[in-house]
């Protein structure tokens, strides 16, 4: 699609354009292209100079049992986050959805933990489940369950799993409150009269009527655990127990800040790269179909 | 007040060629109507005249000044749009003293001529609206207000009424004619409806695929069309035509044109055909035959002559003088 | 609407359930938040003997007090500061630079004009964690440790905005700009005069989206933030726990939880339908 009309002028879109292309050039591209340099060389010993080593940090990377370890964990962290924040926020949307009067109320009560900051839920969660304080903890010990996540690595998976869909449930929430709202009610009592229960009509009707939305969803959701969960991991776990907790973007970080092992690091930059290139072009896709809608 | 002359205007966008070399020559003061199907190039047309497209070669000038390279403000034109082209989030007061602004015309002059024109459309008691408070007819009138408030030396319409309803279309159009007249200002309008042009052009150009197939005063043009398009494009119902060879005195490749109303029907005709249908529309009535070789044809009879009956069968005939012959080509003989 | 009602509505115990249901949800939702609340209005003895109370203390304005003007490493209300000029950076030069250059593309035809366009899409997939060590060197060789252009200049690229707005453009009809035109505005007077009131709803809807976004911000300031007096409030709660075995100050650090979440939660539901819209907006 292109305008009919354009203003004339050649100097004028470049100076417009200007600012946006200059930061995108020096805090993305450049960057980026240093990260993808940079993954092909080792700093020498003393730091006076880069050895050349092609592939070669990408070949230690992915024999390192950690990296390959920290794999596994963030695809299960991903996975967890996702079904648990979307099952609940489904659960909570088809409830809402059923409701003439009060689904206003309820989505504003609901979509609060929309505005806190990830780092932030860790904090509140760290505090429940802390094990000399918190409240959580303390009544698990009464019942006899010993919880300490600073040792135990499930339970420690556990908690940043529930701190991080907490806070995704409003978006969540949201975008499947939308979806139910879009479909039309004629749609479902055609069903009804057709004589199907409620759980009938929502695994028939209701929830392939939501696929796109879900799917939409899907991709979103993993994007986040992904990358917006770094705060959620530093403030509960720092990774621990074990590297437990250690996704890929926390190993860049430790890896890059904590132990300055540049190389490896950028290597794992050009990783992540080509996983989010991946997750944006099935969401392009994604995209591209809907439009065509 | 101005001419406006184009000198084989031509457009093409990329290889494709719309407009193929147009020439007009507008007076001072005169009302044009540029009418074709859509497609045929009129909008492209008048947005050349306007600046709103670049001309591909040959001259755009108004009031003798070629015109080609000038921004369309500098041109001294105001244009109103098919949709209005509002501005939504300004008032009717805003909306028509918008171009003034920008040329830095003093508040007081602005406010002067905003009331004339707002007084001239009986938009005083909306001034302070938003278009969207507004009905159509009257967010036509703002988009007039604004071209006329600039006092520009010529107007142009595209396809202004198209948005009407039928009712209020017959008013405007009334009222658009009206208004030039009395501002005396040259007008160039562009539109698909015929009975719009037939009605407000002092003269009119049909366009047909890029070309001006005729130019000329309405009636001119409906008496004595110069091609097989504009014979069947302007007039309703429609001119029908005939092939030759079935016509006694003519020949094969030749088409024979005749104007509904110019078909008389009795029993020794030049062509025996049998009625198929008729509307009676009250004042008139439309009868449809068909000749023996299938081909239609459409008479208009004045409503106090007896309707044939249908299944009737009837002879056609005609004056020599109102039959007009187009080659194959569809241009007049 | 009288198309709700029907077979599909439930009555009396379903509607009760549904009702039941989503209490229990709104509570799973707000008990961290309500615990915290109550923690930042005790003493500090009150928490460390558990289990603490679940109903608010009289600490308040004493454990607020105390956190918004020393703090433990730096007074919280300086932190909230940085915050809030962090966010509205972010958020405000994020609009404008989107505004400018989805101007530029939508009504200019010139050299470059895809190349660019591609370029900004690019970027969507370059969240600043994955370059993170890259920029770091970068803002550091500008000397911009500690200050506001490195907090905020690294975010401000946004191919979101630039789409979101590139999308709101072309549903503008062209007449739109030609009246302009004839009326005789150039192009920087079209944008101000037209296209900006045109699109304050939005401008307002995505503003909401990006100051949430900035706010919220972790990794960025975690990193570039060296000096306490520069620390913004999400990242600066963590600071405020004690290394090794000291007990942390729960009090204040949960009073300092509480006002980093008050502003962004005051923007989300004081401007909810604004919210809601530029949420589904920018996604799409």
């Amino acid at each position: 699609m292109e305008k009919r009309v354009t203003f004339k002028g050649i100097w004028l879109p470049i100076l417009l354009v200007a600012p946006q292309i200059a930061i995108t050039a020096v805090f993305f591209f450049y960057p980026a292209g240093q990260a993808i340099w940079q993954s092909l060389f080792i700093p020498d010993p003393f730091g006076f100079s880069m050895q050349w080593v092609g592939l070669g940090n990408f070949e230690f990377l992915f024999s390192d049992p950690f990296y390959r370890a920290s794999f596994v964990t963030t695809a299960v962290f991903s996975i967890l986050v996702t079904v648990v924040s979307m099952g609940i926020a489904l659960y909570l949307a088809v409830l809402a959805d059923r409701l003439i009067k009060g689904s206003g109320t309820y989505r504003t009560l609901l979509i609060w933990p929309y505005a806190v900051a990830p780092a932030v839920a860790g904090v509140l969660w760290l505090f429940m489940f802390n094990t000399r304080v918190g409240v959580v903890s303390w009544y698990l010990g009464q019942l006899g369950y010993d919880w300490n996540h600073v040792l135990n690595e499930g339970e420690a998976m556990g908690l940043v799993v529930v701190a991080s869909a907490w806070g995704r449930i409003s978006y969540n929430f949201l975008f499947f409150l939308a979806g139910l709202q879009a479909i039309p009610k004629s749609v479902i009592e055609a069903a009804a009269i057709d004589g199907a229960r409620f759980w009938t009509r929502f695994r028939t009707i209701v929830f392939p009527l939501l696929s796109p939305t879900t799917f939409f969803l899907l991709v979103v959701n993993i994007i986040y655990a992904f990358f917006e969960t770094f705060g959620v991991i530093h403030t509960i776990t720092s990774g621990g127990p074990q590297q437990a907790t250690t996704i890929l973007v926390y190993k860049v970080y430790s890896d890059g800040f904590v132990g300055q092992d540049l190389g490896s690091s950028a290597a794992q930059s050009v990783v992540l790269l080509v996983l989010v290139s991946i997750l944006t072009v099935v969401q392009f896709k994604y995209i591209e179909r809907r439009v065509h809608y | 007040m101005a001419t406006v002359t184009l000198r084989n205007v031509k457009k093409s966008f990329g290889k494709t060629d719309v407009i193929h070399g147009v020439d007009i020559d507008i007076a001072d003061g005169e009302f044009i109507v540029i009418v074709g199907p859509s497609g045929c190039g009129k909008s492209t047309l008048l947005r050349m005249v306007a600046g709103l497209e670049t001309i591909t070669s040959g001259e755009v000038q108004i009031d003798g000044k070629v015109v080609n390279t000038i921004e369309p403000m500098e041109r001294d034109i105001a244009m109103v749009f098919q949709n209005y082209a509002l501005y939504p989030h300004m008032s009717v007061f805003d909306n028509m003293a918008y171009g003034l602004k920008i040329a830095k015309v003093p508040k007081s002059e602005i406010a002067d001529r905003v009331a004339t024109a707002a007084k001239l459309l009986q938009l005083e008691p909306y001034l302070q609206r938003k278009p969207r408070e507004l009905s159509g007819g009257q967010r036509q009138r703002v988009a007039m207000g604004r071209a006329i408030v600039r006092k520009p030396a010529v107007f142009l319409f595209d396809e202004p009424l198209s948005n009407l309803d039928a009712k209020l279309r017959v008013q405007m159009r009334l009222e658009i004619k009206a208004l030039q007249r009395e501002l005396g200002v040259t007008a160039l309008y562009v539109t698909h409806d015929q009975v719009e042009a037939m009605t407000l052009a002092d003269r009119m150009v049909v366009m047909n695929g890029g070309v001006a197939d005729q130019i000329g005063k309405p009636l001119d043009v409906y008496a004595d069309p110069q091609t097989a398009f504009v014979a069947g494009f302007i007039g309703s119902p429609p001119t029908n035509f005939l092939d030759g060879g079935l016509v006694p005195g003519l020949s094969n490749g030749v088409t024979l044109g005749i104007r509904p109303e110019h078909i008389q029907m009795g029993d020794p005709g030049r062509l025996s055909a049998h009625v198929a249908y008729t509307e009676a529309l009250g004042a008139e009535t439309l009868i449809h035959c068909r000749l023996t070789d299938g081909s239609q044809l459409t008479a208009r009879q004045d409503a106090s002559v007896p309707i044939p009956a249908e299944g009737q069968s009837i002879g056609i005939t005609w004056e020599d003088g109102h039959a007009m012959t187009f080659d194959a080509n569809g241009r007049r003989l | 609407m009288s198309d709700h009602t029907g077979m599909v509505e439930k009555r009396g115990v379903g509607l009760w359930l549904t009702h039941l249901g989503l209490i229990i949800g709104v509570l799973f939702i707000f008990f961290p938040i309500w615990l915290a609340f109550v923690a930042s209005t005790v003493t500090q003895p009150e928490i460390v003997r558990p289990p603490m109370p679940l109903l608010p203390g009289d600490q308040f304005f004493e454990n607020y007090g105390r956190a918004l003007t020393s703090g433990i490493n730096a007074p919280v209300a300086l932190m909230l500061f940085n915050s809030l000029v962090m966010a509205m950076g972010i958020a405000l030069g994020k609009i404008a630079i989107s505004l400018l250059s989805a101007f530029a593309i939508v009504y200019f035809r010139f050299p470059l004009r895809k190349t660019f366009f591609w370029l900004i899409f690019l970027t969507l997939m370059l969240p600043v964690e994955v370059r993170i060590v890259p920029t770091y060197e970068v803002i550091a060789n500008f000397g911009m440790l500690n200050s506001y252009q490195g907090l905020i200049l690294p975010l401000v690229a946004s191919a979101t905005a630039t789409f979101l707005f590139r999308q709101f453009f072309m549903t503008v009809p062209d007449e739109l700009a030609e009246a302009a035109r004839v009326d005789g505005a150039k192009p920087m007077r079209f944008f101000v005069d037209i296209l900006l009131p045109m699109s304050r709803t939005n401008i307002a809807a995505l503003f909401v989206i990006l100051f949430i976004y900035g706010w919220n911000q972790y990794l960025w300031p975690l990193l570039i933030t060296t000096d306490p007096e520069m620390n913004t409030i999400v990242m600066g709660i963590k600071q405020m726990f004690p290394s090794g075995d000291d007990t942390a100050d729960w009090p204040v650090i949960m009073a300092t939880s509480i006002l980093a979440m008050v502003p962004p939660v005051l923007v989300v539901v004081g401007m909810q339908r604004l919210f809601v819209r530029g949420l589904v907006e920018s996604e799409k």
